[in-house]
């Protein structure tokens, strides 16, 4: 067996992607996949952590997380696609409006 | 063997973490998002946790996926990074900060714990195993979900609307 501090050290390092995409990238599209890329990498961890406490409850975790991300991916691209209708042009940077 | 498998696994989901981060084209970012999912899936594999791998095929490589797609053949893309960017000092921070990040999860590694072996026999993660932890112990939490996703598909639905009118 793999030990679990390969998985959780590969799961680190996805989810370093992910926070590097959300603070480097411009286009909300790609800001949500690295959203993407960490949760993945924080269900890669469950499971690994899971399987090293002998349990599979970090694998009923992970269907949570799935449930949760799918939901999230439609409603964030539904925003996205309703904020593109009003201002005909993509860039987190120019959504200021709430901006204290 | 698994440690083989898990060297390809891993390579492939670093390779395309990053072709996610660096394309330009969010249609090749989305391609790439969809191989780092699938490796993902086979890490869960390597894990024996079956199901939740399909579970990962279908609903992210395949549904999550389909969204992203069809989300950019809606919008236009290639806009992006054009002009002058006001949040310069964001960026030229977040490499800096990451590394921090990193080094402190390799801390963590470093401890005891996660370095001994696991149980002798893995934990098996077929439909039956998490099924019936589903529909036992987490009964509540899998019920609500399910008003999670009526609760999107009607935000979705008012969100996406167009107005009868204003267009």
């Amino acid at each position: 067996m793999v030990p679990a501090s390969w998985y959780v050290a590969l799961s680190a390092a996805l989810f370093s992607m992910g926070v590097l995409g959300v603070l480097i990238r411009r286009d909300p599209l790609v800001i949500f996949m690295s959203i993407e890329l960490m949760l993945n990498a924080a269900n890669l961890a469950l499971v690994a952590f899971g399987q090293r406490h002998g349990t599979a409850e970090g694998q009923a975790l992970v269907f949570f997380v799935m449930c949760v991300a799918a939901a999230e991916v439609a409603v964030g691209l539904a925003i996205i696609v309703a904020i593109f209708r009003v201002r005909r042009r993509l860039s987190v940077d120019e959504l200021n409006l709430m901006r204290w | 063997m698994s440690v083989v498998a898990f060297a390809i696994l891993a390579a492939l989901v670093l390779v395309s973490g990053a072709g996610v981060l660096v394309k330009r084209n969010p249609i090749h970012a989305a391609l790439f998002l969809v191989v780092n999912l699938a490796s993902v899936a086979g890490l869960f594999l390597t894990l024996r946790a079956e199901f939740l791998a399909m579970a990962q095929v279908i609903v992210y490589a395949g549904a999550i996926a389909v969204l992203f797609v069809f989300a950019i053949m809606v919008l236009i893309p290639g806009k992006e990074e054009t002009g002058p960017d006001p949040l310069r000092g964001q960026r030229v921070m977040a490499v800096p900060l990451v590394m921090i990040f990193l080094l402190l999860v390799a801390l963590v590694l470093r401890s005891s714990v996660l370095r001994q072996p696991g149980p002798d026999v893995p934990v098996p993660g077929g439909v039956e195993e998490v099924g019936r932890l589903l529909f036992t112990d987490y009964l509540f939490p899998f019920e609500v979900t399910s008003v999670l996703l009526l609760v999107a598909i009607v935000g979705v639905l008012a969100l996406a609307r167009r107005k009868v009118g204003t267009e």
